[in-house]
């Protein structure tokens, strides 16, 4: 097992950044591609809108794995959290922006009522607002400009936004499917092994 | 809520097109009343493509994805069918589906409207359920007709979980059900109803949202109490036993005040939902004195 730990870690540590990047943001040219050649059925913009937003969460919950991964396994993902984490958020905003443009076309007063008027569209601009100083401190600088305790302590909001997006797609079920209950188990299961005292072993991370 | 106006949305194009959707709301209420079997052709309504009313559809007793009664309707078996018709009626009994099908039908475009703020227009072939209820012979206490969805899971896989109290009901109030526009629809662009659409036989009320048109149809009680309805019972505050499309009340996750028009590609625009799905001058009589705020 320690083996087989290390390897991974090992590997890991040779991957580049930048082909997280790469490979992340393969669905998001798909989905396009898709939705520009007629490929997402009869209704591709709802279509398009469903497929960003469940990537966005996923992304979501691969960021959030990183930390209980390490402690309770011991590999280590750390250097990949940034990228996934943006990659999150960058998933996040194309989604709103399906919404606003294609699916409510600009529709201003409609918009501004279903922003104060509808849970899940509420919890969802949540998520969203959670993320963006997240995103805009994302860089080393930013880390070293805040100082490492204030920056862990902002980037928590990472567990707010996660919770909003799992409300959010559960609300906006009819009726209670098993899709959205099992993401917004992986959301708040991940979420609760945080609420375990560490062992002394590990040192802190967050 | 600000009303939606012609300004907000409109390309000339478009407005053209809508108004022949008002155009063909008047003449399908002319053709309500043309002798049967003459088709409601001159509607200006352009109808979907085969391919787009047979591919999008809500009816969970195949899964709960738009594709799944596509993927899964396959598996029921339609023939032979009847209905029980029961309740407050001078003639119960059980109508198998080849009698029924002797009611002389004919062809009504309809705007369909789901809750979920899409919209189709549909070719829809049937009979008006007045035809059968003429037949049956409502008693004088019977007030509403209330209809109930084939349960039968191992045909029928979403029915294998509790996602709806099954089987799937609906009803009308019997001047709703008696009222010309309403269709019991056996075929759609002349074939038969594909089962994802409610083979063998399901009802078309145009305007109300489309959960109120229940599918493969087993069962029709009159009765002179409000019949239970599935989405009803399942948030009461959300769906109302009469689901009368309608711009200015909202559900509380859609706002009912535009529609996206399936089939009309990427950039298609939004379109002003219209009082009772462009129906108005056939039903509005129907709910006069009514509040359609409370009672929607
Ligand atoms: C953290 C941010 C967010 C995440 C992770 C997220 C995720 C999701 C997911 C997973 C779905 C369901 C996909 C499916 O059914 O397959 C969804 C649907 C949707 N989301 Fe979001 N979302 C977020 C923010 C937003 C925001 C900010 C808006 C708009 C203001 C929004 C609007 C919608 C809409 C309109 C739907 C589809 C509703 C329908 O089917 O009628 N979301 N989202």
């Amino acid at each position: 097992m320690a083996a087989l730990v290390e390897r991974v870690n090992d590997a890991a540590r040779l991957v580049p950044r930048g082909a997280v990047y790469a490979l992340g943001l393969l669905p998001a040219v798909w989905i396009a591609f898709a939705l520009f050649t007629g490929r997402l059925g009869v209704d591709p913009v709802l279509e398009a809108e469903h497929r960003l937003g469940l990537t966005a969460l996923q992304f979501l919950i691969a960021t959030l794995a990183v930390t209980p991964l390490m402690r309770l396994t011991g590999i280590k993902l750390i250097r990949l959290r940034r990228p996934l984490g943006l990659l999150a958020f960058t998933y996040v905003v194309l989604h709103f922006l399906v919404w606003l443009v294609l699916d409510m076309q600009l529709f201003w007063a409609q918009i501004a009522e279903d922003l104060v008027k509808r849970w899940y569209i509420i919890l969802g601009m949540a998520g969203l607002l959670a993320m963006l100083p997240l995103a805009w401190t994302s860089r080393d600088a930013a880390l070293r400009r805040m100082g490492g305790a204030a920056w862990r302590r902002l980037h928590r909001l990472t567990y707010l936004a996660a919770a909003a997006a799992a409300l959010h797609y559960l609300m906006l079920a009819k009726t209670l499917t098993l899709e959205p209950l099992l993401y917004a188990g992986a959301v708040f299961g991940l979420l609760a092994v945080r609420a375990i005292p560490r062992r002394p072993r590990n040192p802190a991370r967050a | 809520m600000r009303r939606l106006t012609e300004n907000d949305v409109t390309p000339k194009a478009l407005w053209l097109n809508r108004r022949a959707l008002i155009a063909g709301g008047a003449a399908a209420a002319g053709a309500a009343t043309w002798p049967a079997g003459q088709a409601v052709a001159a509607t200006g309504l352009e109808p979907n493509t085969w391919e787009e009313i047979t591919s999008y559809n809500n009816f969970y007793e195949f899964g709960t994805d738009k594709d799944d009664p596509k993927r899964y309707a396959g598996a029921l078996t339609t023939a032979p069918w009847s209905i029980a018709v029961d309740g407050l009626v001078a003639r119960p009994g059980i109508y198998d589906l080849d009698a029924l099908r002797g009611f002389p039908t004919e062809e009504r475009i309809y705007r369909f409207r789901c809750v979920e703020a899409w919209s189709m227009v549909i070719p829809w072939n049937g009979f008006p359920l007045a035809a059968l209820l003429d037949r049956v012979e409502p008693l004088g206490a019977a007030r509403y007709v209330a209809f109930e969805t084939l349960y039968r899971p191992s045909e029928m896989r979403g029915q294998q979980r509790a996602i709806l109290d099954w089987p799937y009901r609906e009803g009308l109030r019997l001047d709703e059900a008696m009222h010309p526009l309403t269709l019991m629809a056996t075929g759609i662009y002349g074939e038969d109803l594909p089962n994802q659409n409610g083979a063998p036989i399901r009802l078309v009320v145009p305007w109300k949202y489309g959960f109120k048109s229940i599918k493969s149809i087993v069962r029709i009680t009159l009765t002179e109490d409000e019949p239970p309805t599935t989405w009803n019972m399942m948030a009461a505050h959300e769906y109302g036993f009469y689901a009368n499309v309608n711009p200015e009340v909202d559900h509380p996750r859609w706002s009912q005040a535009t529609e996206r028009r399936i089939g009309g590609g990427l950039f298609a625009r939004r379109q002003p939902t219209l009082m009772f799905n462009g129906y108005a001058d056939e039903v509005a009589g129907l709910y006069r004195g009514m509040d359609l705020t409370a009672q929607f």
